[in-house]
């Protein structure tokens, strides 16, 4: 069960009617259990991309060979629940096949226990997103794509539903590729980091962490990221510089 | 109580002007009662308001499924759209006697011809109002769609219907209306029963209490369906809605 994918252009015509390129070659392999994490700064193309790996655009040049048969759970940037149904009919909808058990266990993660019943439209943003989340999860993914799950949330909000899809991941071994532009995030819950330029977007740098997620220690997730941040700035020097 | 008190005042405005035109125009309500009453004994008023009505049911479902289906296909197909938008507007602008005669020659005075010809009328609306809504459908729904594979009739069902529930309930409302106002036109060409046909001997016998009786009868019909089917099942469509309009 691997992702491969070998993009060589990916460009956008604008309303004004100007090409721009969004993605060039970009590759990068990504294996079964693996938690990959893309960095990059704000609008480099890091949603196209994800939509392509999702394979919702195939407007592109290049090869994403995707493990055959595999079952998708996404969260998007916006949590996209049908507002005329209930928080379990929207999961539900997606993950037919999902028992009464396996969702009474995700809702209790998510603490979602309390707003079955409740319609998208009365739910808080960061409620809708776990929403989201639980539909991702419930359908049993072999590959989950996260698109800046925890973005626009509170930082004790945004840190708890981290540990939570933390306990989620590390519960079955599913491919899974995030994209952020906290590096905090990345390092607590990547196990490679990618990190992205400026768009066109390539990849700058392709790190891997060997400590499992539950034993990184604050002082090497700071080491981690100070490494981060250098290779980040040494890019821009050496653009300065060219 | 409000509908109850604007109901006195136009039977009140009625009589009034029954008094002051004279019962030879203007027939004040009790007239129009004991005619209605007469009919009913008959047995004449519900038989032809039945077949109106049959008329109608048949008329109205066959214009919304086909004008749903063809809405939908123009929204989402460019090519579709591009081939149907000459007839849609031709067929928009068609006057509707236009449609019922020319039915009438083509098909013969016959019960087909006049429920083809109410449907004709009515299926453009709703391949407008529903192409609308195609058009406005949820781009980032249909990708969540895809993406967690759910399978097409289950998306069409659950996804996108519901998305298109306000315009399809739109074109029900706007065309029900339009509905009701060609079948008696078309009865009173070419049927030989129904509430248009019955209008239509009322007035060349020049019987203004039958005319009315039938219409109001009528006009009653409609009414209660409107309040007994088509309110209540907008207010269902529109329940997940935290404040609906």
């Amino acid at each position: 069960m691997q992702l491969e994918v070998d993009i060589a252009r990916k460009a956008f015509t604008n309303a004004a009617g100007e090409r721009l390129d969004v993605l060039s070659d970009f590759g990068f392999a990504l294996g079964a259990g693996e938690v990959g994490v893309f960095v990059g700064p704000s609008g480099c193309g890091k949603s196209t991309m994800l939509k392509i790996l999702a394979g919702l655009d195939h407007d592109y040049q290049g090869r994403v060979t995707r493990p055959a048969g595999a079952r998708i759970g996404m969260v998007f940037q916006e949590p996209r629940l049908l507002p005329w149904r209930s928080v379990e009919a929207n999961v539900r909808l997606a993950a037919p096949l999902a028992d009464e058990a396996k969702l009474s266990a995700l809702f209790a993660v998510l603490e979602l226990n309390a707003h079955r019943s409740h319609f998208p439209g009365e739910l808080s943003l960061g409620l809708a997103r776990r929403v989201a989340l639980a539909r991702a999860f419930a359908v049993d993914p072999d590959f989950l794509i996260l698109d800046e799950p925890l973005a626009s949330l509170d930082d004790a909000l945004a840190a708890r539903l981290r540990d939570q899809i933390a306990i989620l991941v590390d519960s079955r071994p599913v491919m899974t590729l995030l994209v952020t532009h906290n590096v905090d995030d990345a390092v607590r819950l990547g196990d490679r980091l990618f990190l992205l330029s400026p768009r066109p977007a390539r990849i700058l740098a392709d790190l891997t962490i060997r400590t499992p997620r539950s034993a990184r220690g604050e002082a090497e997730i700071a080491a981690i990221k100070a490494d981060i941040a250098r290779r980040i700035n040494g890019d821009h020097a050496e653009r300065d510089a060219s | 109580m409000l509908r109850l008190l604007s109901f006195t005042v136009f039977l009140a405005t009625w009589w009034i002007a029954a008094l002051l035109a004279g019962a030879e125009r203007l027939p004040p309500p009790p007239a129009v009662l004991t005619a209605i009453i007469t009919e009913a004994h008959s047995g004449a008023l519900f038989f032809n308001l039945g077949v109106t009505l049959a008329r109608v049911a048949l008329a109205f479902t066959l214009a919304m499924t086909l004008g749903a289906s063809i809405g939908y296909l123009m929204g989402r197909v460019r090519l579709a759209n591009r081939l149907g938008d000459p007839w849609l507007i031709l067929l928009l602008n068609l006057p509707a006697l236009v449609v019922i005669v020319l039915a009438y020659i083509w098909a013969g005075l016959t019960e087909v011809a006049a429920i083809a010809a109410i449907a004709i009328n009515k299926l453009p609306t709703a391949v407008v109002t529903v192409r609308e809504g195609t058009r406005a459908l949820d781009a980032a729904l249909d990708e969540m769609a895809t993406v967690f594979a759910i399978p097409r009739w289950r998306a069409l069902r659950h996804v996108i219907l519901p998305q298109l529930a306000p315009y399809i309930a739109a074109a029900a409302r706007s065309g029900l209306s339009l509905v009701w106002k060609i079948v008696l036109v078309a009865e009173l060409l070419g049927r030989s029963n129904g509430v248009g046909f019955e209008i239509g001997v009322a007035f060349q016998l020049f019987d203004i209490p039958l005319l009315l009786a039938y219409s109001l009868s009528f006009v009653a019909v409609v009414l209660a369906i409107e309040i007994v089917l088509v309110q209540p099942f907008e207010i269902r469509l529109s329940r997940w809605r935290p404040r609906a309009a």
